[in-house]
């Protein structure tokens, strides 16, 4: 197996404050990976640190993705490299059409891989098409990002933009918090539909729930800024039983 | 010099008193006319060119910017012609009616008079002056030192005539460009007078050399009539070195609409001042305005908007987009005059700053003496949202493409205030021009 993306010993502070601890993790082609965690253990620092936000200061280990050093890249270039991440917390863009947004990130990623720039029918038929299997609106296509978007619908949006993109390694951050019943199932369906051989996943997130849609190989356990426990799925159904506390106090 | 006139201190301020000396008799106009050019000149004089402790200049303090006068420009010879052809380019291809303003002069010639609308007439201002047929003095703008000092010296211009009830579809665009290399001054004068429930889209577009730092006060006087309707667009975008003052003083009557729309790209220093009177019962004004400045720009837009009777509303949205070292100023008034109940005025000045050094200047200020009435303003400056950014950039949106995308949406709100599609589609090409620029 190559791994995708091979993290060793990353330490990150932000503001002064030491979140990742020498954070160790492996991730082979095609393969799925949960993290799990109380919170504040810095799951989404971990995100934001491997897709570039700036503010965070890298103060040890590596990063290498598809062999090269993610760290060294800025946040366009590791997007356009095959790394998306799905916001725990999507922002609200005014004034930027949601479909104008898709259009120029879609030929900004394959402009900078060489590829032919998409005309803006082609586009257009593309996203109508992901919008419909996430069962999105085509009106709020034409709304400004995410603006007035209900948190389940932003959601819904963030799948439909890693659909569209085809990211090798997708990290999913809480992507099922604030989701009803029946969108949860619609967004895991979708995620579901992007899994392939030449394709990763890091899914984080609190519930057991998700994964029963989206079925791990791997589960880790990220405590106080490390990965403190890995297993198989069924690491996650302990996790719902008996909770953090152990591994907490064992990361103190 | 004329020995009736105060000393004046600056070099800037004894060539203009000179170049007055030497072109008075030459300018348009009978004795009467004579009379208050000179009247107006007195009163420029008087004050000199405004520094900063003038309040409405306060942060244009064109006794520090401008450093000299310049010769006024000559009539457009058949190189200069030739060179304004291609001037006015960002609307080429609409349906527009094109009148050519080259250095300060109206040029039938290059101008599209044909087919002339029933009740619209258009003629030079300098015939209109000759004939004595036209009103120099300001009203509302009368009391200010550069509007002053282009009723003593306006040379050439457009006067524009639509009667009653006439609704002209297709928008007439006046062209002003200068060209030549030799840095010149250019005082030019227009009018329009608008009847009763006539319709109108006018716009203004202003450029030349980069290479020249000529000097051009325009000034434009509006009467809009009673239930009529004006759209007016103006584009600043003149050459890297030039200092372009315009003064615009319209006067909008009951139940008209009258829709004002600014966007100012190009020059060194530039100052829009606009004076507005709302008549009363059913007048609505709105101004939108946009700048985009880089280097070393100092754009200023200073605007009075006069709430004389009950009944009128106004609203105001002035972006900023400020790079480099550049300055952006805004100075709004609303003045609500006592009696002038049940006015509804809004202001917003929001400025965007890309660089450190960039400054943005807002002050919006309300006057109200009526008890009765709606009145708001508020100013946000700020830079770029880091956090927005990041969002972009981490979808494979390169940096400066997401920048742009910010900008655009940051000015979007005014550019979405020009009715017409057409005009909309053509400024917004302006502003990618200038987001290109950046690159
Ligand atoms: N700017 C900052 N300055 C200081 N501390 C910060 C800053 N941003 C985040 N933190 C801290 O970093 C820690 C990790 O946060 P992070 O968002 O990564 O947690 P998380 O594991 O994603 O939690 P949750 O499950 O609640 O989403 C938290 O204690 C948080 O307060
Ligand atoms: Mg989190």
């Amino acid at each position: 197996m190559t791994a995708l993306l091979d993290i060793r010993g990353l330490k990150a502070e932000i503001d002064g404050r030491q979140i990742l601890n020498g954070l160790d993790l492996t991730v082979n082609k095609g393969e799925i990976h949960a993290i799990m965690g109380p919170n504040g253990a810095g799951k989404s620092t971990l995100s934001y640190v491997l897709s570039g936000k700036p503010g965070y200061e890298i103060t040890g280990g590596e990063v290498s993705f598809n062999g090269e050093d993610l760290l060294a890249m800025d946040p366009d270039e590791r997007a356009a490299q095959g790394l998306f991440l799905a916001f725990q917390y999507p922002l609200e863009i005014p004034g930027v059409a949601t479909l104008t947004f898709l259009r120029t990130a879609l030929n900004a990623q394959r402009k900078k891989r060489g590829e032919d720039e998409l005309s803006s029918p082609d586009v257009l038929k593309r996203v109508r098409d992901l919008a419909k299997q996430l069962s999105i609106e085509p009106e709020m296509l034409k709304r400004p990002l995410n603006v007035g978007f209900s948190g389940g619908e932003k959601k819904r949006n963030e799948t439909l933009q890693m659909a569209l993109l085809e990211p090798k390694l997708c990290v999913l951050d809480e992507t099922d918090s604030g989701l009803d019943i029946d969108a949860l199932r619609v967004v895991a369906d979708g995620v579901n539909r992007l899994r392939a051989a030449d394709r990763s996943m890091i899914v984080i997130t609190h519930y057991q729930r998700l994964l029963d849609y989206i079925v791990p190989d791997v589960v880790h356990v990220l405590s106080a800024g490390r990965i403190v426990k890995t297993g198989g799925k069924e690491l996650a159904l302990e996790l719902e039983a008996t909770g953090y506390a152990q591994y907490q106090s064992e990361a103190a | 010099m004329n020995a009736e006139l105060r000393p004046v201190k600056t070099a800037a301020e004894i060539g203009l008193a000179d170049l007055f000396a030497a072109v008075r008799k030459d300018l348009p106009g009978g004795s009467s006319i004579e009379a208050i050019r000179s009247d107006a000149f007195d009163r420029f004089a008087a004050q000199g060119l405004p520094n900063s402790r003038v309040e409405a200049w306060r942060c244009t303090d064109l006794r520090r910017l401008v450093q000299d006068a310049k010769p006024l420009a000559r009539r457009p010879d058949a190189a200069a012609k030739t060179a304004a052809g291609g001037a006015g380019a960002v609307f080429a291809g609409l349906h527009i009616r094109r009148l050519l303003i080259v250095d300060g002069a109206f040029v039938p010639e290059l101008s599209d008079l044909a087919a002339l609308e029933a009740g619209v007439a258009i003629r030079a201002t300098v015939e209109a002056l000759r004939r004595e047929e036209m009103v120099l003095p300001f009203g509302m703008a009368g009391a200010d030192p550069v509007a002053a000092l282009n009723t003593a010296l306006a040379g050439d211009g457009v006067v524009i005539t639509v009667a009653a009830d006439v609704v002209v579809e297709r928008p007439i665009h006046l062209v002003f460009v200068t060209t030549g290399a030799a840095p010149a001054a250019m005082f030019t004068r227009s009018r329009l007078e608008l009847g009763h429930g006539a319709s109108l889209t006018l716009i203004e577009t202003h450029e030349g050399p980069d290479h020249s730092d000529y000097q051009v006060n325009a000034a434009l006087q509006m009467d809009v009539g009673d239930k009529a309707s004006l759209d007016h667009i103006k584009i600043t975008s003149e050459g890297a070195a030039a200092l372009h003052i315009a003064t615009l003083e319209a006067s909008i009557g009951v139940g008209a609409n009258y829709r004002e729309f600014g966007f100012t790209t190009g020059g060194a220093v530039v100052r829009n001042q606009l004076f507005l009177r709302l008549a009363g019962e059913g007048t609505i004004a709105s101004v939108h305005q946009a700048s985009l400045l880089s280097g070393r720009q100092h754009a200023d837009t200073t605007l009075t908007v006069d709430h004389a009777a009950a009944g009128s509303q106004s609203r105001e949205v002035f972006k900023a987009v400020v790079d480099d070292e550049a300055r952006a100023v805004f100075q709004g008034r609303i003045t609500v005059q006592p009696g002038a109940q049940q006015t509804d005025a809004r202001m917003m000045a929001r400025a965007l700053l890309l660089s450190d050094e960039a400054v943005a200047s807002c002050k919006p200020e309300l006057e109200i003496f009526a008890d009765d009435v709606q009145c708001g303003h508020g100013t946000t400056t700020g830079a770029l949202d880091d956090q927005l950014k990041f969002y972009l950039m981490a979808r494979g949106i390169p940096e400066k493409e997401a920048e742009a995308l910010l900008i655009q949406a940051f000015v979007g709100e005014v550019i979405d205030a020009v009715a017409r599609e057409d005009l909309r589609d053509a400024l917004s090409r302006t502003m990618h021009d200038w987001l290109k620029g950046r690159e």
